[in-house]
């Protein structure tokens, strides 16, 4: 291949990986927002440039004056200072026509605002739920109603702590992305489980608070397929950072897909709650269980963090009376506790982790918990 | 208020050790001079020291930070810690370096500049400042507790900050002693402006750093309590089974930051206007030209002061308030560029058509307005409710705060050091050492914090341990520029203890273009001054 030939396919190849058009990791050094996928996502980009450019105009008037002064202007260079202290003219000046100025900014943003507030008539309406530290999505209305499912990091801890290498979707991921189609709008009632969360898709424009209690709503709709990534923007404990939010937007005919696959994948997941389980058997899905859930703070093995998070290995609670380890796990620590409720999860899988931390590590009750048992416990 | 002496002129420079009347042998000696102290001077010293260990303090921390976030992934510290890491960074700066810091220039210049010979509550003076070490050490002390320091951000909201350990509740004690001490410190201050100003010196003819800390006076009265509360409903709600802030008991999160940041936003503007006064006297020295547009300069703070109380949900933009609220705090935060503006076109009219020499002090200032006015721009993108959507709880605000703290209120504290040392010790510091601390503070500022504004752009979020492959590089280049910077501080260090140490000696006016009234005293100012008021035409 000539030289010319070559520069020119290197060039093309580093264009395309810049643009994004490569699907590769992002750019290391973007100076600006991530490309808009939705109409408002647009108007901010918009707006922040027209900022940028009033900004940029002051910065030259005003420092380019000072500039001149700081080199004419010198003691050294035998320059006599002048002896004026004031103009009321010129303070009326400088006071109204950056007041001009702000209006002129005001003036879209306003409008952006009121479109922003506007969640009437949402094709399709999902709850988001944001938990210590993971997202949980209840499809409510619309196509997909009655999906529900929780959203995890796919970033595993000995990649975070260097054991594992780190590779380009490192923080990016989840194991069930919020999937909605292309250009509908989708409505999102978002709250919280625990503390405060916040939920954001730069892409679309898009940022809430997630508040215990308390339920807010917002809207966005992707003109755009693809994957799209956000995390939680409001500090919620140690993992605030490691739990992001992963949209997939797909055209309408692969979403109905999707729909359809979720609803059959549910129907078989679906689990007698009379089923009766072998100690393995629980044992197993509680170890998954315990991994995706409770790890965090209890540690693989069991032993917490001394003074912030209680050991299990070897507890009172996890070898003494079924009903109160059950309690704990189902409704979370007394008030003011760190421990969260877990009610949210399965009865097959509180059984399960139950179970799990019964006969793991040190502990050996031998207690097997059956999801009935579950159950039961929450009527 | 003081006993009244006769009058004794006091201009005859003898330094600290020389007392007459009421303590005819002299202030006592060693450690009783400082722990009972009742002397402007000293305890604007001791909250001076105060304020730059604290400073090094909070500085370790972002060291801390700053160490763990140079690459990916988590090397040195468990994400909890880097949690209280950042919020004690927070804590310790704005409360334990920045403030201390300003009310130690209040303490030593006010009375100096009014022709006051101390300030109105001398006693109060001194438990004001002893209040501080205590708190101090409950702050520190919080990292050995179980559970560690309060580990929420240094606005601690419920629930997360229910959730913590021991760390919190003394992390709630310190900010209710650190409430109290500049409550009393504010109460002195205004009493002191509005009572004992020399004779012909009206509140127009003040210097605009004596303004700049009456506005500011007036602006802590006010808020500081309202911090004492919402701290003390967050503790009965930890401890006493109240529900303030808990949603299941009928309380609201919201409702804190709501109260909290009431108190939060003419927080930073409290650490703002001492700053702005102290440009304001340096300026117009090295400019030999008076400070243009003196009474537009007192109207803009004030408007600036008022202005600052209505803005405070501009740092919940997130939270779901509805459309009218949204709009509202846009279009009042949005205002207060335009009395700042005003300020910062004042300063640039004063520099105009002066006979400017670029002395430290006024290196300094001339940073201050440069950088001051880039956080100021990105203020005003903040303000704008649609962009704050992507920048809220992201790395912009960080770089946004930052411009308008460190080059902003620290740069002004720096400049101001340097403009009074020759008052406070009677020497001149050393020139070279200290246009080197500030051309390395420049330069390794810019490094650390300007990248932090694309960080933000491009989508990392603030209160984070770790990040995603494309952000490694900016962060790479933030960390190296704040160990350049946190390492230029030891200039700043070395330059003090040189210069109270000894020097050319500094005579009483060492800035020919200085004009008020601190000038009129030796150098160094006599333990006593102003015993006798001046009269001022």
């Amino acid at each position: 291949m000539s030289s010319k030939a070559a520069a020119t396919l290197l060039g093309t190849l580093a264009i395309a990986s810049y643009s994004g058009i490569g699907m590769t990791a992002a750019d290391p050094y973007q100076l600006n927002f991530t490309e808009p996928a939705s109409a408002i996502a647009t108007q901010i980009y918009d707006q922040h440039i027209m900022l940028l450019w009033i900004c940029l105009a002051i910065f030259i008037g005003v420092f380019g004056v000072m500039l001149y002064s700081l080199l004419n202007h010198r003691k050294s260079l035998g320059y006599k200072a002048a002896n004026f202290h004031h103009s009321t003219t010129v303070e009326i000046i400088w006071t109204v026509i950056p007041f001009i100025i702000l209006i002129a900014m005001a003036y879209p943003a306003t409008k952006t605002v009121i479109a922003m507030k506007d969640t009437s008539n949402p094709d399709i309406t999902i709850k988001v739920t944001g938990y210590q530290w993971q997202w949980g999505y209840d499809y409510l209305v619309g196509e997909g109603a009655g999906i529900s499912f929780i959203s995890r990091s796919t970033t595993t801890l000995d990649q975070r702590n260097n054991k594992a290498p780190k590779d380009e979707f490192y923080m990016l991921r989840a194991d069930k992305p919020l999937v909605v189609p292309v250009g509908k709008r989708v409505r999102v009632l978002i709250t919280a489980n625990d503390v405060i969360h916040a939920w954001w898709v730069p892409a679309f424009g898009i940022k809430q608070d997630a508040i215990p209690g308390f339920i807010r709503d917002g809207w966005f709709q992707a003109d755009k397929v693809g994957t799209f990534v956000g995390q939680c923007t409001e500090l919620c404990g140690k993992d605030h950072g490691f739990m992001p939010i992963v949209v997939e937007v797909m055209e309408p005919a692969q979403y109905t897909q999707w729909v359809a696959e979720q609803k059959a994948q549910s129907t078989a997941a679906v689990v007698d709650v009379n089923t009766v389980f072998t100690l393995d058997e629980l044992k197993a899905e509680g170890e998954k269980v315990y991994a995706g859930n409770c790890a965090a703070c209890h540690q693989a093995n069991g032993q917490g963090i001394p003074g912030t998070f209680v050991a299990l290995d070897g507890s009172k609670v996890a070898t003494g009376p079924k009903a109160e380890h059950i309690n704990i796990v189902v409704n979370g620590g007394k008030a003011g506790s760190a421990m969260a409720a877990f009610k949210h999860l399965s009865d097959v899988e509180i059984a399960a982790v139950v179970t799990y931390e019964r006969n793991a590590w040190s502990n050996m009750t031998g207690d097997v918990v059956q999801p009935s048992e579950i159950n039961a416990f929450r009527k | 208020m003081a006993a009244v002496h006769d009058d004794h002129a006091h201009g005859h420079g003898h330094g600290h050790e020389h007392g007459h009347d009421d303590h005819a042998h002299g202030p006592p000696k060693g450690m009783m001079r400082w722990l009972t102290t009742t002397n402007h001077k000293d305890i604007g010293t001791m909250y001076l020291w105060f304020s730059f260990s604290m400073f090094l303090v909070g500085g370790m921390m972002a060291f801390g930070i700053r160490a763990e976030l140079f690459q990916p992934g988590m090397q040195l510290m468990t994400p909890e810690f880097f949690n209280s890491l950042t919020t004690n960074h927070g804590l310790i700066m704005v409360f334990g370096a920045i403030m201390p810091a300003f009310v130690g220039f209040a303490n030593w210049q006010v009375p100096m500049m009014i022709g006051a010979p101390d300030m109105a509550f001398a006693r109060m003076n001194n438990w004001s400042f002893w209040l501080l070490p205590p708190a101090a050490l409950l702050l520190v002390a919080a990292f050995f507790v179980p559970g560690g320091a309060g580990a929420g951000g240094w606005t601690f909201y419920p629930p997360l900050s229910v959730q913590m350990g021991m760390g919190m509740d003394m992390m709630i004690f310190a900010v209710h002693i650190l409430g109290a001490s500049s409550i009393m410190g504010s109460i002195n201050i205004i009493t002191t402006i509005l009572n004992m100003r020399a004779p012909g010196m009206t509140l127009m003819k003040m210097p605009l750093f004596v303004w700049t800390w009456l506005i500011t006076a007036y602006l802590l009265v006010l808020v500081m309590p309202v911090l004492a509360g919402t701290v003390t409903m967050l503790l009965t709600d930890r401890h006493f089974g109240t529900n303030f802030f808990n949603a299941a008991g009928g309380g609201d999160p919201i409702m804190f930051q709501h109260i909290f940041w009431f108190f939060g936003h003419p927080e930073v503007y409290i650490m703002i206007l001492p700053a702005f006064g102290i440009i304001s006297e340096i300026l117009p020295t090295f400019s030999r030209k008076p400070l243009f547009g003196y009474s537009s300069m007192v109207y803009a703070t004030a408007s600036i002061a008022i202005l600052s109380c209505i803005v405070w949900a501009h740092h919940m933009f997130t939270v779901g308030m509805p459309v009218t609220a949204q709009l509202f705090f846009m279009y009042a935060t949005m205002l207060i560029a335009v009395p700042t503006g005003v300020k910062v076109f004042n300063w640039t009219a004063t520099m105009w058509q002066g006979s400017m020499s670029f002395e430290t002090p006024m290196l300094f200032a001339i940073g201050f307005i440069f950088l001051f006015t880039i956080g100021g721009f990105s203020g005003v993108v903040c303000a704008v409710v649609p962009v704050d959507i992507q920048v809220q709880e992201t790395y912009y605000v960080i770089a946004h705060f930052h411009y308008v703290l460190v080059s902003g209120s620290l740069f002004a504290l720096f400049g101001g050091v340097y403009y009074w040392l020759p008052k406070w010790t009677g020497h001149m510091y050393d020139e070279s050492l200290g246009k080197l601390h500030f051309w390395m503070s420049m330069v390794f500022f810019n490094v650390t914090f300007f990248v932090q504004h694309f960080l933000g752009l491009a989508g990392m979020p603030r209160r984070v341990p770790d990040y995603a492959l494309q952000f490694a590089d900016f962060n790479m280049i933030s960390s190296i520029g704040a160990f350049g910077f946190g390492l230029s501080q030891l200039i700043f260090l070395a330059a003090v203890v040189k210069c109270i140490r000894g020097g050319k000696k500094a005579e009483a006016k060492p800035w020919d273009g200085a004009t008020t009234l601190e000038w009129d005293l030796p150098s160094p100012a006599p333990y006593h001054s102003w015993v006798t008021p001046p009269v001022v035409k």
